[in-house]
């Protein structure tokens, strides 16, 4: 190169959008009151719109700084999908913060810089960039779980997540060193070039095995998911809708690229790993979650044991896997965000936010349309037909099948049995146990994302075919 | 032909009335009453479309009728919906019990009636997609789909169990589905379909087949149920509102045998053949064990439903015997077993409405309060036992005729379970109904009242007509069988095993439609040169003798406990075994 070039940085627009808006909203934030806070979070979600809009002008197949930066289908798709699950966790905040006195402007400025981390991650094409991203978007989180700063349960969550995240990041960035120091690269398709002329040496697999375990922490899936119960439990409750959500699509989003551009050479040994993390988490997230009592954990698990269907999908390395995976993340979110918006509603007038399982007792006599729309989720979740989860499922199995992955997809059906007990287990206390008090009245908002998660996963057909042929198209960006 | 889609207007109407039940306002008693009117006509103007599908079904042709197909998931899954002649009886039998249902529902619940009658219907248009389904992941949306509804069901309108229940059927059969998911995409891979006609049509290796076969096997035993999976059955009927088990034993297990025909038979015949010798022993250790354990309930519906299991183990021998009869007689048993166990969980409905209790040793005599009952319980009873000229008869005779074929000592066991049929079901009877009156409880029992007749009658006339004139029944099955049979012929290379039938005769001889058990016969005496098959033919004879004088037998006796139960108290003691009586008397005095 014979002179400097500034990359380019239109494709990077929708980026440069949502840190602007944060940088301005922060600035607004710490120079007006806490009355400013609920139009703050309206800016945050309308700066994400505006990223959304930027995401859908720009044409994909574009890189730039030198290739560590790349915009194709996928992450089009994984972008959007990311910015509406933040979009719906700031806008589920808005009621909670009116009735818990949780007005901290931070906290919609943390997740659009959260969601900018989000973006780069999805997009990243360098282990530099995953890097970046990654520390962006969880370094933003730490904060948002730790934001009641006078809560006990809420700081330890906090400091909990920051202690073994750093852990996690400190592997990543190990197994990045190990993999530049074996193939001398750090850009992705650089990385496959090298590895695909000989055999991996037995640093780049060292290298493999510690990015995969930084990875693995971000999705959660066991053996490196110790935090999640805790930090779930812990965090504020909209806080932890949004941790359960968007990050995970983002995560489970640079796990696909990471092991399909930088190590597509050697698949075997990287499937290896995934279908170990794969049956370990749905059978962990299954059998621990029998015993839990209070929902946020329960959705823990709940959330372990999806990331490992969602492996199963990452696990058969084949395109109809990559599919599998982008619509089982698509649906896990919505369904999430749904689920949350219940636990969200779950307030009595006198004891406040409440989070135990027992709480819903009888919901159906005292809140008949919640109870039926948290149902419809619950057994979506447990993957029954016809609901949208079932759906989910099949795809990844229809995947691993033909990836000729039985062992796995059987232990995969199995532990998803197992898993149907306990969300079963919810929803014999809602529907046939004596009812308790009364929630309070849900805030509009809330209403809104049940009702649209819940006719979502009943009536998904009606949008089935656009999103499958999106996801399709997004899978394809690899190969 | 019509040109509208029949099957998909039958299988969504029930939505229409959830719509309906959703837009009544208010929890008052006259909004109640509204909700059980509109479920009522719901089901009533189904069952009667259902007629229409019966007439307008086209009994020469196996193929399937009325197919509607349209793209859902392009490449992948298509809605394609369509019935055989093994499966339009099915959608009709649905759409027949499920205003019964609601009628013996209409005192009975009076809890969440809303929701109560939303999760029958929805249950409704599940099994009857079921039925009509063309592709193979639509019947499994609707085959899974039906596990919500009725988790619901038990659950919350259940007995005193009803939590354990209710989760030992969900996951017992999810369990078993989920391997069946497997195989379904396994054979999607295969065969680049899941259009159930194309899939039926594609040769799957004999490896896979075998492990496709037992993924299958896992869902449908299950759901029939099967010996040793059988055991959510017991529960889940006895938790069940009345309605709950009627629709249990009468339509869903009915899925599991329905599923052996549509998938196991055509598609992995091979492996049919080859594990038919595990049907058969579980099938003869079903009749034969859960009989047995009938014999020994002391809970109405427990006696009923391990029965049930029995019955089943006839179902599932007749399936496995692959050959028109064996066919023939598990169809016809099967739509018969789903009038007849409806027909006596609604009887144990009636009683449990006025004393509260299904212990059997708490009833006692109720012949000389309810004679209208004691009838209507003995027709069904004797149709429970198989008696000639009740419609148990010709399914459990042309079920043991394709069997004798295929395995004669499995045909010798399940012989021997006719008998304990009769034990258990007769010594139901006489424990329930005949005997003195002597509890207090049984004193103010009153006879059916008018809503209760008009569940019975009907009921008791398809029995008996079923009975003595199964032809419109066995026309409408006959050609798909013989095509289903043709299928697994064609595709094993050999004939079903025992005397060899051409399927093309009774193709050809279906428009004289000549009558079930003379068939039988004919099948049997085919070769007559073969001294023990003239043997068989000679039993046959006498049997099918047994079967004409059937229709004034059982009239007759039906006849008596009638008109004894009008007669004085004596006359229906002498009608009870007179060395037991005082037994049995004694043993309800200890217990008070």
């Amino acid at each position: 190169m014979n002179h400097i070039d500034l990359p380019s940085l239109a494709p990077l627009l929708p980026e440069i959008i949502l840190a602007l808006f944060a940088i301005v909203l922060l600035m607004a934030g710490a120079f007006s009151d806490e009355e400013a806070t609920p139009t703050i979070s309206i800016m945050a979600i309308v700066g994400i719109i505006g990223a959304i809009v930027a995401i859908c002008l720009t044409t994909p197949g574009q890189t730039t700084f030198d290739g560590a930066y790349i915009v194709d289908g996928f992450a089009r798709y994984l972008k959007i999908l990311a910015l509406i699950g933040a979009a719906i966790s700031i806008l589920m905040t808005i009621g909670f913060a009116r009735h818990q006195a949780f007005g901290r402007f931070e906290y919609p400025v943390l997740i659009l810089l959260s969601a900018v981390g989000m973006m780069l991650m999805i997009s990243a094409n360098d282990m530099i960039g995953v890097y970046l991203g990654l520390e962006l978007q969880s370094l933003a989180i730490y904060c948002a779980v730790a934001i009641n700063r006078d809560s006990t349960r809420s700081t330890e969550a906090g400091l909990k997540y920051f202690v073994l995240g750093a852990l996690s990041s400190g592997m990543l960035l190990y197994g990045i060193t190990l993999i530049y120091g074996f193939t001398g690269a750090t850009i992705f398709p650089d990385i496959a070039r090298v590895l695909s002329d000989g055999d991996a040496s037995l640093g780049v697999i060292f290298g493999l095995v510690f990015v995969m375990a930084g990875l693995a922490f971000k999705v959660s899936a066991v053996p490196f998911h110790m935090w999640t119960p805790d930090v779930y439990e812990g965090a504020p409750s909209p806080v932890t809708a949004f941790l359960a959500a968007a990050p995970k699509v983002a995560a489970m989003a640079l796990f696909t690229r990471v092991v399909f551009s930088a190590f597509e050479p050697i698949s075997t040994d990287w499937q290896q790993i995934v279908i170990f993390l794969s049956i370990m988490s749905m059978v962990l997230g299954a059998f621990a979650a029998i015993g839990q009592t209070n929902i946020k954990r329960l959705m823990a698990y709940s959330s372990i044991g999806h990331m490992g269907y969602a492996l199963v999908g990452l696990a058969a390395g084949s395109p109809e896997g990559v599919t599998g995976v982008v619509v089982y993340m698509t649906i896990y979110m919505i369904t999430t965000l749904g689920t949350f918006a219940c636990i969200l509603g779950m307030r009595r007038a006198d004891e406040g936010m409440v989070e135990d399982i027992s709480d819903l007792a009888g919901l159906v006599r005292t809140k008949p349309w919640m109870a039926a729309a948290f149902t419809l989720l619950l057994f979506s979740l447990a993957g029954i037909p016809p609901l949208v989860g079932f759906f989910a499922k099949f795809y990844v199995f229809l995947a691993a099948v033909k990836a000729d992955l039985i062992p796995l997809a059987i232990i995969g059906v199995l532990s998803s049995a197992v898993s149907a007990f306990y969300y079963l287990r919810v929803i014999k206390i809602m529907m046939f146990d004596d009812p308790r008090d009364r929630f309070e009245p849900m805030a509009g908002e809330l209403r809104t994302v049940l009702a649209v998660a819940g006719a979502f996963s009943l009536l998904f057909f009606l949008v089935w075919t656009p999103i499958l042929s999106a996801a399709t198209a997004a899978a394809q960006s690899f190969f | 032909m019509t040109d509208w889609p029949l099957l998909s207007i039958l299988t969504f109407l029930p939505l229409v009335g959830v719509a309906f039940i959703l837009a009544v306002r208010g929890d008052d008693a006259a909004a109640v009453e509204n909700i059980r009117r509109v479920a009522l006509i719901t089901t009533i103007f189904n069952f009667i479309l259902s007629l229409g599908l019966w007439f307008a079904f086209d009994p020469a042709d196996g193929g399937f009728q009325f197919v509607e197909k349209s793209e859902w998931i392009p490449g992948l899954i298509s809605y394609h919906l369509g019935v055989d002649g093994i499966s339009m009886p099915f959608v009709v039998l649905t759409a027949f019990l499920m205003p019964f249902c609601i009628l013996a529902s209409w005192k009975a619940i009076t809890d969440r009636v809303r929701e109560y009658m939303v999760a029958f219907l929805v249950l409704e248009m599940l099994m009857i997609g079921v039925f009509c389904a063309l592709d193979i992941v639509i019947f499994y949306i609707f085959f899974e789909g039906g596990l919500i509804p009725m988790f619901i069901i038990i659950g919350v309108w259940g007995g005193a169990r009803k939590i354990y229940a209710s989760f030992k059927f969900f996951l017992y059969t999810l369990t078993g589905s989920l391997l069946m998911l497997l195989a379904i995409i396994a054979m999607y891979w295969h065969a680049g379909t899941t259009s159930i006609p194309d899939l039926m049509q594609a040769d799957f290796p004999v490896s896979m087949q075998i492990w496709l076969w037992l993924a299958f096997f896992a869902s449908f035993a299950v759901k029939m149920p099967m010996w040793p999976v059988h055991t959510w059955l017991p529960d889940a009927h006895v938790e069940a509102p009345t309605a709950g088990s009627v629709l249990l034993a009468g339509i869903l297990l009915k899925m599991g045998g329905y599923g052996f025909l549509r998938f196991s038979l055509p598609m992995f015949p091979d492996a049919s053949q080859q594990l038919a010798w595990l049907v058969f022993t579980l099938s003869c250790i079903a009749i034969v064990v859960t009989s047995l354990t009938a014999l020994a309930q002391r809970d109405m519906k427990k006696l009923i439903a391990y029965s049930s299991v029995a019955h089943m183990g006839f179902v599932t021998m007749g399936i496995f015997a692959m050959n028109t009869q064996g066919i023939q007689g598990a169809v016809y048993l099967m739509l018969s077993h789903g009038i007849v166990s409806a027909a006596l969980f609604l009887c144990v409905g009636v009683v449990y409405d006025r004393a509260h209790t299904r212990e059997i040793s708490a009833y006692g005599g109720l012949v000389q309060r309810m004679p209208w009952y004691a009838t209507v319980f003995m027709v069904f009873t004797m149709a429970n036992v198989g008696l000639p000229g009740t419609s148990g008869f010709v399914g459990e005779f042309l079920a043991m005729v394709g069997t004798y074929k295929a395995s004669v000592l499995t045909a010798f066991v399940a012989a021997t379970g006719v008998i304990l049929s009769a034990a258990y079901a007769l010594y139901l009877y006489r424990r329930v109904v005949l005997g003195p009156l002597e509890k207090e409880a049984m004193r103010r029992m009153t006879d059916l009242d008018v809503r209760e007749k008009f569940i019975m009658v009907p009921l008791v006339f398809f029995t008996i007509l079923f009975g003595v004139w199964p032809n419109p029944v066995l026309n409408v099955t006959d050609a798909s069988i013989n095509t289903l049979v043709g299928i697994v012929a064609e595709k094993t290379g050999t004939p079903p095993e025992g005397p060899q039938i051409d399927a093309s005769q009774f193709t050809a001889a279906h428009g004289s439609s000549a009558d079930a058990v003379a068939r039988g016969m004919e099948a049997i005496g085919m070769t007559p040169p073969a001294s023990g098959h003239g043997e068989g033919a000679a039993e046959t004879h006498g049997a099918s003798e047994t079967h004409g004088a059937s229709e004034t037998d059982a009239a007759s006796v039906t006849h008596g406990a009638a008109e004894s139960g009008d007669a004085t108290p004596a006359a229906a003691e002498g009608e009870a075994p007179g060395t037991e009586t005082p037994g049995e008397t004694n043993e309800t005095q200890a217990s008070e």
